[in-house]
């Protein structure tokens, strides 16, 4: 019963959603989604996510390759767009040039049937189709136009009409239709910026006013943010997470969404104890609780940094670049190694030092799904790899695929061209099973104490930090380990992956 | 100053060569004499024997409005399917389709004699002639209504879908009209090419059958009496046509022009 229910509300289900292009290119993968009656969702996300394709997989443009689309409940998916409650408006308005605004609007009303039961001189009732008399598509026009203020356009032609009054015919024409479903397809992209944001409150207010199932997609996260009772943020053809504008905004569910939607610092983290995490080598309270040790991805707004003089907050650094914005300079300040993106509206000067501090409520934290350790570093001399505070043997050679070492320490590529190595930069990645650790010192390249041992079922995660730079080593093992134990770091050589961060100046 | 002289002079020259032949037969088709170069006096003589090749006309004219109609059917839903079909095969169809442009007509008309003695069907028919004219300008039809089809928005077929057209009636009522210039440049050109045309006519065409290009042609080649008798006629049929086509590309740049102008008033 709650089942049904719960359908009723329900005007579009997308089950296990797939579309695959001829090309091979799957262009929706697997996409799952509610959406009530009545809201104005809206799809999200970079082109080419597959937004668009969803959409006109709903229109019945595009047909599905597998998985179903129920409206109230019944499936369309095989069902042609003319047979379809659902009305779109295009992303480059597709008004027919040859038609007047009036003509324009009335289109689909000329088209429609509607079964009219009447009664015969007999006196039994019957059915038969009529179309619309003319009067009454007039009165359905008329309203139209006035919905989108633009009464006395109806002998216009399209072709006279400025971008935003183009787009108010598209519009008119597919709200006069009465869909149960108007889907928009960035209906607004080609609007200046102004033009924009007055739409976007007018498109908002129409919806209010109609009480049908608005559909958006675009790839403007402030337009999603202002308009949307829902957003469904998309990457590659896959859902990343359907929420609240707020929800979104604040509480991210991977660093691409909290990336997508506004500007945001997202650091690599380490949870240090209960609601703690350790960032840009300083410890912050936080307000989501995760396991102590466990690899978090932490997003900070940059309006959410709290800028202070030298001193006073947690976090010393130096600003490199301030920009002023309009409303606030948006500033670069540098901590040790990391870059932190500020929104004030107090300009502090390049090269000032100043201080930073974040309200724990202004913290997000992000699990992070680790699968390997990944470091930066550089070669030596005697081509090995220095990272996590240690040195490495590696095989220099799989930078370049073909290459040998000379005698001489040279690395010759498949060309025939001779590199020095030395200092050159280094992407390093290490597999949590291609670790192991020793109790002698000098086994292993880098030397750390156990700080975390978490039991996984049939082996155990440790993490072994290095003093100098508190680098860690995520490492799977069966044997048993102690915390606080003083390890050595043994990486076998074919297991240090390598990669260049830039090509080796010749 | 010279250079400016010379290129004048240089355009003039071209547009000379290009009138001067047109000119002569112009005025000549008021001389009273047979010969050009030879006046005698200025008369309407030879345009009241328009009479006399009045069949001849009304062949032609028949030929081309009827072929140029069916011509204009099939290049337009021609250009249409291979427009929205998909894939190789479409590819494919386009480029076959658009073979008999380049082509010499001695092909064609060669290659339909020999397709209507295979089918066994009669040699020099009019039925044959038909078909003959029709397969020489449907492909440039179809060549004249791809663009306009390029150009449509594509998802202005899509639009009549939605709002409730089924794909029939998106075809009429938004599609034919988008391209409805493409479709009327291919019916001009289907009738100039269909007025022009000698060999494939002079190949099918029925015995004792003219058209105006054929029965021209057998009036200077052949030295009959009759035959060159009507020579000064088709000087006086040439000027009536030369004045009408002038008087059409003047109407239509005419139009054009105040379109244009209505447009810019708008403010476009």
């Amino acid at each position: 019963m709650a089942e049904q229910i719960k359908r009723k509300e329900h005007i579009i289900e997308l089950i296990d959603l797939m579309r695959r292009f001829e090309d091979g290119v799957v262009a929706v993968d697997n996409v799952n989604l509610n959406v009530r009656k009545g809201e104005f969702i809206t799809f999200l996300g970079p082109s080419g996510c597959g937004k668009t394709t969803t959409l006109r997989m709903i229109a019945g443009f595009d047909k599905p390759t597998s998985g179903k689309i129920l409206l109230n409940g019944e499936d369309i998916s095989k069902l042609p767009p003319n047979k379809r409650p659902i009305n779109t408006v295009f992303q480059r308005y597709a008004l027919f040039p040859h038609l007047n605004v009036y003509d324009n609007i009335a289109f689909g009303l000329k088209l429609k049937k509607l079964k009219v039961t009447y009664e015969n001189e007999k006196g039994e009732r019957k059915e038969k189709i009529e179309k619309l008399k003319k009067w009454e598509v007039a009165e359905k026009v008329a309203k139209a136009l006035k919905m989108v203020d633009l009464e006395g356009f109806e002998k216009r032609s399209v072709l006279t009409l400025s971008g935003g009054q183009q787009q108010r015919v598209a519009i008119a024409r597919a709200i006069v239709n009465e869909p149960e479903i108007l889907l928009l397809d960035e209906p607004l992209g080609a609007l200046d910026l102004k033009m924009r944001k007055d739409m976007q409150l007018e498109l908002k207010e129409m919806h209010r006013k109609l009480g049908i199932t608005f559909i958006y997609v675009t790839h403007d996260q402030e337009e999603a943010l202002t308009m949307s009772d829902t957003i469904v943020v998309m990457k590659d053809g896959v859902i990343q997470q359907i929420g609240t504008p707020t929800d979104i905004y604040n509480e991210p569910n991977n660093s691409f969404v909290a990336n997508f939607i506004g500007e945001s610092n997202i650091f690599s983290g380490t949870m240090v104890g209960d609601k703690k995490v350790r960032f840009i080598n300083s410890t912050f309270d936080c307000v989501d609780d995760f396991a102590k040790n466990e690899k978090v991805d932490v997003v900070v707004r940059p309006e959410d940094v709290e800028l202070l003089p030298e001193g006073e907050g947690k976090v010393n650094g130096t600003i490199i670049s301030s920009i002023f914005k309009g409303v606030h300079y948006e500033m670069v300040m540098k901590v040790g190694k990391s870059e932190i993106i500020i929104q004030d509206t107090v300009e502090k000067k390049v090269g000032e030092k100043v201080s930073l501090n974040i309200m724990p409520d202004s913290i997000h934290i992000m699990a992070k799904e680790f699968t390997s350790n990944k470091y930066e570093g550089y070669i030596t001399k005697h081509n090995t790899v220095c990272f996590g505070d240690g040195e490495f043997e590696c095989d220099v050679t799989t930078l370049y695929p073909g290459s040998i070492v000379d005698e001489e320490g040279y690395l010759v590529t498949a060309e025939g061209e001779r590199l020095d190595l030395t200092d050159v930069d280094v992407n390093v990645e290490v597999g949590l099973k291609d670790i192991e650790i020793s109790d002698d010192a000098e086994a292993g390249g880098a030397i750390g104490n156990i700080v975390s041992i978490i039991y996984k079922g049939d082996h155990y995660q440790l993490i072994v930090r290095t003093d100098e730079n508190e680098e860690d080593f995520v490492l799977d093992t069966e044997y048993t380990w102690n915390e606080n134990d003083r390890v050595s770091v043994i990486i076998p050589k074919d297991k240090i992956k390598l990669t260049l961060k830039e090509e080796v100046k010749r | 100053m010279i250079k400016k002289f010379f290129t004048r002079g240089y355009i003039f020259l071209v547009l000379a060569f290009i009138y001067i032949p047109i000119f002569i037969l112009v005025i000549y088709s008021f001389n009273s004499g047979k010969t050009i170069g030879a006046w005698e006096m200025f008369s309407f003589k030879w345009y009241g024997k328009l009479g006399e090749i009045g069949d001849v006309v009304l062949n032609t004219v028949l030929l081309a409005v009827i072929s140029a109609v069916i011509a204009t059917i099939l290049g337009t839903l021609g250009a249409i399917g291979i427009y929205y079909s998909k894939g190789k095969l479409g590819k494919a169809v386009n480029g076959i389709s658009q073979v008999p442009v380049v082509n010499s007509e001695v092909v064609t008309a060669c290659a339909l004699v020999m397709l209507f003695m295979i089918a066994g069907l009669a040699h020099r028919t009019l039925f044959g002639l038909y078909v003959g004219h029709i397969v020489i300008t449907a492909p440039f039809v179809m060549l004249s209504v791809m663009p306009k089809l390029k150009q449509m928005d594509s998802s202005l077929y899509e639009a009549a879908l939605d709002l409730g057209a089924t794909p029939t009636q998106a075809l009429f009522k938004v599609v034919l009209p988008e391209i409805l210039p493409g479709i009327f440049t291919g019916f001009m050109l289907a009738i100039t090419l269909s007025l022009d045309d000698y060999i494939v006519t002079a190949t099918l065409a029925p015995l004792g059958y003219d058209t105006i290009s054929t029965a021209v042609y057998k009036a200077i080649a052949l030295t009959t009496d009759k035959a060159s008798e009507q020579v000064p006629i088709y000087r006086a049929l040439t000027t009536i046509i030369f004045i009408l086509t002038v008087a059409v590309v003047v109407f239509i740049n005419v139009r054009a022009n105040r379109i244009a102008k209505k447009r810019a008033e708008a403010g476009l």
